[in-house]
């Protein structure tokens, strides 16, 4: 599998490219091995890693959408919200529904019926993939703005149908979902995380990723070298909500609980931060951007506590006050560094290293700076 | 439904149909102008309902209706200034995240400083006085909404066609840079725009938020993207259809309350959207431009 | 209706030569008020070098955007390789404001986007370079390869399709070497110098496999030598690869030097056709090229 993209590297470099991933990928194995083993103790840390996979998963579906084909789409929580459905409906335990639904009671058709989570995962990824290819039809031919608000309006017109009463038999409207059986043990989780990150992967190295790449760049010359706009936005469209949907089965495993409040615009919006935080047209920049957001968001919350200093407390923390840092963190990345932490480029192995020598190197370019009195370095 | 009850419900349709439209032009001037949707726009219209209740606690009522119309104008055109203008010359999709962006801060900057519980919104003297006409009762700002509405359009549309300054609004709508080459103040142009729509805004948090009577920190979210696709089924970037769109969707939004479907009221809206973007993407009132190759 | 006698009316009690490669029949092109394209009647046949001159605004581009798709012409008929490709009839609101020269023809609308027509065997380049710009330049032609490769989105996705991909890979280092991008290949696409970027751009037309080439000012911004170069490339297309060539340029040394015909454009109208030293000596055109002074008619 030959790989001519940028430049291509030395057979040294790939070696050692090789070396490095191999490292890291049993490095990884073995972290994900220790946590297992240590679930208890390390419950805190898992939960925060399995919601940044899970944001990674769907952040990743979103710049396939939106960083390689230019396709502004709000959606991300409505399909979610059908992938979280879906696995939740089919594998709350059986004999658990009737409580569940407590209130209406489950349709019949629905009582029964019990899927092992991955083809819950699969089947829910179908479902919002073939929503996905019904909306697409009136929704991909409008302008990018258009796209935006009807993608967004289509979130919530299937939030509304979530937690209409008269679906209760079905979602159990405005009571939520609860009961809902985790994954069966880390690895499983990690695996399909990475197996959804890496199948997008392939598809944007393929063939079909340069079509889609082509089309953000300008429509009307990809129209003119022979591809057909409309299938293959509406491609694009369909792939990136199974595994947004698939996101959001993960998502639901996750919580164990969910209802329509999980799926509301400020989930997309989340998403959306995540993908300008990383690098739109960066995979490793979403994946990246997912952990940093989540870690950085539990980090965030001693800003939600009093602060004392000195026996003075300090006025403006309480309740709300990380967000509001975390929104201005956010506006800064957009106004002032756009192009987010990876600009457009993906990880590798040299970049890594020249990116750490740089640090030095920046530490010394300002200090002779200042002392050659600002004169050219 | 007897006719009573059917009048009743056109007024209410009506009057919120006007508050619709008052920020549904925000809207539609902003894009016009920049191409952009100002997602935050919902937020602004939330902001002042929250300054409201802290002006009135403080100022009588003939002090806090200018107070709160001239810091919502401010939180405009000051939000243009830190968060669009910079991005002017980015692609589209950055000034629209951007915008998201804001709405995003605005939202959680409420909930920090008024926390997510609703507060109540202040009564100002005489809107809220129940007067019947006919058989019709409601209270007298149901029916000084669209009175209001339609005096404060007239007065816009004056503005457009016969200032200077409409001018120089109209000439960025269609041409942004040559209207810059032309020696239009760019700058003061836009700020301006800015500050009609969250006058306006500030207009309608006023009457809607004295009916409803509850502010909490995402009643800007859904009203304020209802009122987009009001400024779209207008035909965005035209004002008489902003406030046609506005009428249609307060209309439409209290029929299917009435008729029992008030879940559903809300995604009437989007499925109204997205039939109009079918059918006529360029709204009732929109002009259809070709792109040239 | 101008009552002046056009030289193109005789065009459809003509049949199609034996030969003939693009017909365009009483093509009209009307924006709102302004018609740019006026019933343009031609013809490029097999084996020719066509060029499509005028003053600027003249509608070249438009016409071009109209064989090609991007714009439904608002009357006439275009037949590619002797089939009707498209075909339309002024209807709706344009039905009342059409002021084209030709009567509204009376057919049944044929319909194809840019992407079937490059299917079939038209390909372009454009006025103002239309590259992907931040992509490579081996990408920016192996894109073009794309439409042709027997795939679909699973075996490409899984690598199935690796022979393919070589293939696609292959013919595109193949095009680039031939208009000497192969150094290059790496290089963001909006990194090259204009010159270069033209040429990109017909390589990545090349690459969806044409039997008719349409050149947009493809040598504007060159200098003589370069100029040169093109029109030995131009030629060599034609007689190596069995190209039909259709070229709106604006340097005539160009123009008069390789074409076979000449059609001439001016307000959307074709006022002359022929072969180079006809144009160079007719009147009319040097009339529109010059502007008609005052005193003139």
């Amino acid at each position: 599998m030959k790989n001519t993209q940028t430049n291509s590297a030395s057979p040294l470099q790939k070696k050692k490219n090789f070396t490095a991933n191999l490292i890291t990928i049993i490095a990884g194995i073995a972290l994900i091995a220790f946590l297992e083993a240590n679930k208890s103790a390390f419950s805190y840390q898992i939960s925060i890693l399995e919601r940044s996979a899970v944001m990674a998963v769907v952040a990743v579906s979103m710049n396939l959408l939106t960083g390689f084909t230019g396709l502004f789409s709000l959606g991300q929580a409505g399909f979610m919200a059908i992938g979280a459905y879906t696995v939740a409906i089919f594998t709350i335990p059986v004999q658990e529904r009737a409580s569940v639904y407590y209130v209406d009671g489950i349709a019949p058709a629905l009582a029964n019926v019990h899927l092992p989570f991955w083809l819950a995962l699969l089947v829910g990824g179908l479902l919002a993939a073939g929503i996905a290819a019904l909306i697409g039809i009136p929704v991909l031919r409008l302008k990018s703005d258009y796209l935006a608000i009807a993608t967004l309006g289509f979130s919530e017109i299937i939030r509304a149908l979530i937690s209409a009463p008269q679906f209760n038999k079905i979602t159990n409207g405005s009571y939520g979902l609860k009961n809902i059986p985790a994954f069966p043990n880390l690895f499983v989780f990690f695996g399909i995380v990475i197996l959804c990150i890496g199948l997008m992967i392939l598809l944007i190295n393929s063939s079909y990723g340069r079509v889609f790449k082509a089309i953000r760049e300008d429509e009307v010359a990809a129209e003119s070298m022979g591809i057909n706009l409309f299938h293959y936005k509406e491609l694009s469209f369909v792939i990136s909500s199974f595994f947004t949907g698939v996101g959001g089965g993960l998502l639901a495993m996750f919580m164990r609980s969910i209802d329509s409040k999980t799926f509301q615009v400020t989930l997309t919006y989340e998403i959306l931060l995540i993908v300008v935080l990383g690098g739109i047209g960066s995979v490793t920049g979403s994946v990246l951007g997912a952990f940093l957001i989540t870690f950085g968001k539990e980090w965030l919350r001693f800003f939600d506590e009093p602060l004392v200093i000195a026996g003075v407390s300090i006025p403006l923390f309480r309740t709300g006050f990380r967000m509001v840092i975390f929104s201005i963190i956010l506006m800064l990345v957009v106004l002032f560094h756009s192009r987010g932490l990876m600009g457009s480029n993906e990880f590798s192995w040299p970049g890594f290293v020249r990116w750490l020598k740089s640090f030095p190197a920046r530490f010394t370019k300002k200090k002779k700076a200042v002392s050659d009195g600002g004169e050219k370095s | 439904m007897s006719s009573t009850t059917f009048l009743q419900q056109c007024l209410t349709g009506i009057s919120l149909g006007g508050a619709y439209a008052l920020i549904a032009i925000g809207y539609t001037l902003v894009y016009g102008i920049l191409r952009l949707i100002n997602f935050a726009h919902g937020d602004i219209f939330m902001m002042a309902g929250y300054f409201m209740i802290f002006a009135m606690a403080v100022f009588p009522w003939w002090i806090s209706i200018p107070l709160v119309l001239i810091i919502t104008t401010i939180l405009g055109v000051g939000i243009e200034r830190v968060a669009y203008k910079p991005l002017r010359t980015a692609p589209r999709m950055s000034v629209m995240i951007s915008a998201i962006g804001v709405s995003y801060l605005l939202q959680n900057l409420a909930t920090y400083l008024f926390t997510a519980l609703p507060k109540g919104y202040p009564e100002i003297p005489g809107l809220k006085k129940v007067y019947q006409i006919g058989g019709l009762s409601a209270s007298f700002v149901t029916f000084l909404t669209p009175v209001l509405t339609v005096a404060l359009v007239f007065i816009l549309i004056q503005l457009i066609n016969h200032t200077k300054i409409g001018m120089a609004m109209r000439a960025v709508s269609k041409d942004y840079e040559t209207a810059q080459l032309m020696g239009i103040k760019i700058d003061r142009t836009i700020s301006f725009t800015f500050a009609i729509g969250s006058l306006l805004a500030g207009v309608g948090s006023i009457l809607y938020f004295t009916d409803r009577m509850t502010v909490f920190p995402f009643s800007g979210s859904l009203p304020g993207l209802k009122c987009f696709v009001a400024a779209v089924i207008g035909g965005i970037g035209n004002i008489p259809g902003a406030v046609a769109g506005g009428f249609i969707l307060g209309l439409g939004e209290t029929a299917m309350v009435a008729m029992g479907y008030s879940t559903f009221s809300d995604a009437f809206t989007f499925i109204l959207l997205i039939i109009m973007l079918l059918i006529k993407p360029t709204g009732l009132f929109g002009e259809k431009v070709t792109d040239k190759v | 209706m101008s009552t002046e006698t056009l030289p193109n009316e005789n065009v459809l009690s003509k049949s199609l030569p034996e030969n003939n490669v693009l017909r365009l029949q009483n093509i009209t092109m009307q924006f709102g008020g302004v018609v740019a394209v006026n019933n343009l009647s031609l013809d490029v046949n097999k084996d020719e070098i066509v060029a499509l001159i005028g003053p600027n605004g003249a509608g070249k581009t438009t016409a071009f955007n109209c064989i090609t798709g991007i714009y439904e012409p608002t009357n006439g008929e275009v037949w590619f390789q002797k089939n009707l490709m498209l075909a339309n009839r002024p209807h709706g609101k344009m039905q009342k404001m059409y002021l084209g020269n030709f009567p509204p023809m009376d057919l049944t609308p044929v319909v194809k986007s840019p992407d079937e027509v490059t299917r079939l065997g038209i390909a372009r380049t454009f006025q103002n370079i239309r590259l992907f710009h931040e992509l490579t330049v081996f990408d920016n032609v192996l894109i073009a390869k794309h439409m042709r490769a027997s795939q679909n989105v699973f075996s490409a996705t899984l690598r199935i399709n690796h022979a393919e991909e070589k293939r696609m890979r292959d013919e595109t280092a193949e095009l680039l070497n031939m208009q000497g991008l192969l150094k290059y290949k790496d290089d963001i696409a909006s990194s090259l110098p204009y010159g270069l970027q033209r040429r990109l751009e017909i390589a990545r037309a090349l690459a969806t496999g044409p039997s008719l080439l349409l050149l947009d000012e493809p040598a504007a911004g060159m200098n003589p030598q370069e100029t040169q170069e093109l029109a030995d490339f131009i030629k060599q297309l034609r007689n190596e690869y069995r190209l039909t060539i259709f070229m709106i340029e604006h340097h005539m040394d160009l123009v008069m030097k390789i074409s076979n015909r000449i059609y001439v454009l001016d307000f959307g109208r074709q006022i002359a056709e022929g072969s180079p030293e006809e144009i160079q000596n007719n009147q009319r055109v040097i009339d529109a090229y010059l502007g008609v002074g005052e005193k003139d008619a």
